[in-house]
């Protein structure tokens, strides 16, 4: 069609403010990508099955107050329950704590359990024995071995602050995982044992798998009605409304995001527009002759606002490419103990953001292409200075 | 000769809405550049407020928080008999034994948020002077009763006057009887409760959690030593306004994420202030023909434009400030995973946050301004003339 080969020539046609404006439109696009991403994988990812089938049980008080360790025993008997493991924080600190490399959780946990309850540990059968039969052996997330440089048979010693020792590991397995690859896991027999001389009477926490879907909020139910009225309460809740609460330790991040992609957006609608209102002003006189020429006001506006969309449209699709290789090399990255391991721009977002980026280029130039469609054809042709 | 500054400033007049556009572009970086800072400047203008430079922290040996700490009633009784602790009127050395644990208080939007609880003696308000009562009254030793900082009494519906909530092994019911203003320090976001009612509920009255110290100025360093190689315990000494400033590292991923922000931004709002430069270039052809005819020379036609691009982004500057700036009256909360807990503090939009932005502006607009201006220095008369 003759409109649209018109619309590209027109965007080509001052090619330094074309690319500059292309350019200012991807550097915030490819922000925008990048929060967008972040926003989708902290508030709107979808529980993966396993995942969605997983409860974690801790003190009502706050998840620094323990739970006596009978307690696990008694959740195992819930209707429903396929299994349950301590998910004892360890904390304590790896080698000097300052650097922030060297934070990372620690938990206690019962291996034969583990591997029931989260299926997502990938290991290989020989790790799952070893670290089910060597007491002093433990498993790390492979992201997290990459970064210490830890490999299989390499020594950790962990010091001790809520309990009272120095820990020796030997790492025995590296697990892998859609999502976390970045703790560490040992028996909690171990630490039963060293701390305790195996009197340990307390978890700081419990995860359990449910067997199916439909036990998942009866079981949650069951386990703080069970506790209501002894000396410690619980609070039983999923594993995905467990990870908000450590997503709220980076700062109010819904807010942050937010905000920033508001004035992301705001910003990609105020250079868009700034184009427009400069070229439409530069063209008065071009859009007189269109109309002699017989080009409808209709014409005339699809013709402005369509160079508006492609320009945007060009910037978005250029910002969301950029966007990608951020959050690629974001994807190994952490904030604090939370990792960023399934950050990603998926198909949705990506259309999500040409939808954006078309409606932007539209808006900005609605006022200059309305301006040019409604003007007489004399007042065009008079007002080329 | 150098262009008269006015001619700068009258073009930008001359072209509003384009001027204002362009300036808003910029402002909307320098504004999240300078709300970033003024988080972080918050932060750690409230964990700078809360320690004093002669204060002493001690802690057991190994921990890197106040919360995983653990030291007991018999070490503070060696503790504060070491030689070098300042006195108050009634000679008692000042030495305070605190407890702090966490408890969840439900936040606005229905999100738990972890508040550090800390349970205290008279030894440790005359330590920390920068905090007094706001509302109510102090709590009463022996009862349950806490007084809350004012900034969770402003967020909390369940910290404010009166309300009673349950906490603490015991289960017992507190009340909550006053608020306190800590200035902008990090108490502001704490429950503080007396220490041995507090230490019963949790059922740890021999267990507490840490041991502050006011050292004679200039014993801190062989307070801190002294104490460290006693065998009699075995803890970690260390001035208090550093345990606070290690703190900070929690703040680093928003930091991190907001300065990138604001970079991206910032060459998006370069190639902007480019494009709108190139166009007052173009636009002004013979003006600039004129301007040399007249014997301005290249030098001077180079500097005008590159300032008028710079006054377009210190306006877009200030207005990015001035938009940041109602952000003094909102406080925020930021978690910290050694402490595993929520510190609530105000955005801190200050005059050095506020100059870090007018300079990113300035730069912004140099850099966007250069190429243009010098595509209209090296225009040849004749052809800047002829142009339209």
């Amino acid at each position: 069609m003759a409109l649209i080969s018109l619309i590209f020539r027109n965007a080509v046609r001052n090619r330094r403010r074309s690319i500059l404006t292309i350019l200012s439109i991807a550097a915030s696009f490819c922000m925008l990508g990048v929060l967008m991403a972040m926003y989708s994988m902290f508030f709107l990812h979808q529980a993966s099955p396993d995942q969605a089938l997983r409860l974690i049980v801790r003190n009502r008080i706050s998840f620094t107050q323990p739970m006596p360790l009978s307690f696990e025993n008694r959740i195992r008997a819930i209707p429903g329950v396929r299994a349950v493991t301590t998910y004892d924080y360890f904390g304590g600190t790896y080698k000097d704590a300052r650097d922030s490399n060297n934070t990372f959780a620690r938990f206690a946990v019962e291996p034969e359990m583990l591997y029931i309850v989260h299926p997502d540990y990938h290991l290989s059968d020989a790790e799952k024995y070893t670290f089910s039969h060597e007491r002093d052996s433990c498993i790390i997330g492979k992201t997290l071995a990459d970064r210490l440089g830890l490999k299989i048979g390499d020594r950790i010693t962990l010091v001790g602050d809520i309990f009272n020792v120095t820990m020796n590991f030997v790492v025995r397995g590296i697990y892998t995982s859609e999502r976390n690859n970045e703790d560490m896991f040992f028996q909690f027999e171990y630490l039963n044992q060293t701390a305790f001389h195996g009197n340990q009477s307390f978890s700081l926490m419990y995860q359990l798998i449910a067997d199916g879907p439909d036990s998942v909020a009866p079981i949650a139910r069951a386990v703080d009605d069970m506790f209501r009225n002894s000396d410690t309460q619980t609070r039983t809740e999923s594993e995905q409304s467990f990870t908000l609460g450590i997503i709220s330790f980076l700062g109010n991040v819904k807010m942050f995001l937010l905000a920033v992609c508001g004035a992301l957006t705001l910003t990609v609608l105020l250079v868009s527009a700034n184009t427009m209102a400069m070229s439409v002003r530069e063209r008065v006189s071009e859009v007189g002759i269109l109309k002699t020429l017989g080009f409808s006001r209709e014409n005339i506006l699809i013709l402005i606002i369509g160079e508006s969309v492609t320009i945007a449209l060009i910037g978005g699709v250029l910002g969301f490419g950029l966007a990608e290789l951020v959050v690629g090399a974001l994807r190994n990255a952490r904030a604090n103990l939370i990792s960023l391991h399934s950050l990603q721009i998926s198909p949705q977002l990506a259309l999500l953001g040409a939808v954006l980026a078309i409606l932007v280029g539209a808006a900005s130039s609605l006022i200059p292409a309305w301006g040019a469609a409604r003007r007489g054809i004399i007042d065009c042709l008079r007002l080329a200075d | 000769m150098p262009i008269p500054l006015s001619y700068s400033v009258r073009n930008l007049a001359v072209r509003r809405v384009t001027t204002v556009m362009t300036a808003l572009g910029t402002a909307l970086s320098v504004c999240v550049l300078v709300s970033v800072m003024a988080l972080v400047q918050g932060l750690k203008t409230s964990f700078e407020i809360a320690g004093n430079p002669n204060d002493v922290l001690v802690m057991r040996k190994g921990s890197t928080s106040e919360l995983t700490s653990v030291i007991t009633r018999a070490n503070y009784q060696d503790i504060k008999t070491i030689p070098g602790i300042v006195k108050n009127a009634q000679g008692q050395p000042l030495a305070s034994l605190e407890m702090v644990t966490i408890i969840n208080l439900q936040g606005p939007d229905g999100q738990d948020m972890n508040v550090n609880v800390r349970g205290i003696t008279p030894i440790g308000f005359d330590l920390r002077d920068q905090v007094h009562l706001a509302a109510g009254r102090w709590f009463e030793t022996g009862k349950r009763e806490v007084v809350v900082g004012k900034s969770l009494a402003d967020r909390f519906p369940s910290a404010r006057i009166g309300h009673v909530d349950r906490f603490g092994r015991a289960g017992g019911s507190w009340t909550v009887v006053g608020i306190i203003d800590g200035g902008r320090s990090v108490f502001n976001g704490e429950i503080w409760a007396d220490l041995n009612q507090l230490s019963a509920d949790f059922r740890r009255a021999d267990y507490l959690s840490s041991v502050l110290l006011r050292a004679e100025p200039g014993q801190e360093q062989a307070m801190e030593r002294s104490l460290e190689h006693d065998p009699r315990f075995s803890v970690l000494a260390q001035p208090e306004q550093r345990y606070y400033a290690d703190q900070m590292s929690d703040a680093k991923p928003i930091q991190f994420m907001g300065i990138l922000v604001a970079i991206i931004m910032a060459v998006g709002s370069v190639f902007a202030a480019m494009n709108t430069m190139y166009a007052a270039v173009a636009r002004r052809s013979a003006e600039i023909g004129t301007l040399r005819v007249l014997g301005f020379s290249r030098g001077s036609i180079l500097s005008s434009f590159v300032l008028e691009s710079v006054f377009l982004a210190v306006l877009g500057g200030a207005i990015g400030c001035v938009l940041a700036l109602p952000l003094n009256y909102v406080s925020t909360d930021v978690g910290s995973f050694s402490t595993w807990s929520h510190f609530t503090f105000n955005f801190d939009v200050n005059t050095a946050v506020m100059l870090m932005g007018m300079l990113f502006a300035l730069f912004i607009g140099a850099v966007g301004g250069f190429l243009p201006a010098r595509n209209a220095a090296n225009r040849q008369i004749i052809a800047a003339l002829k142009a339209r």
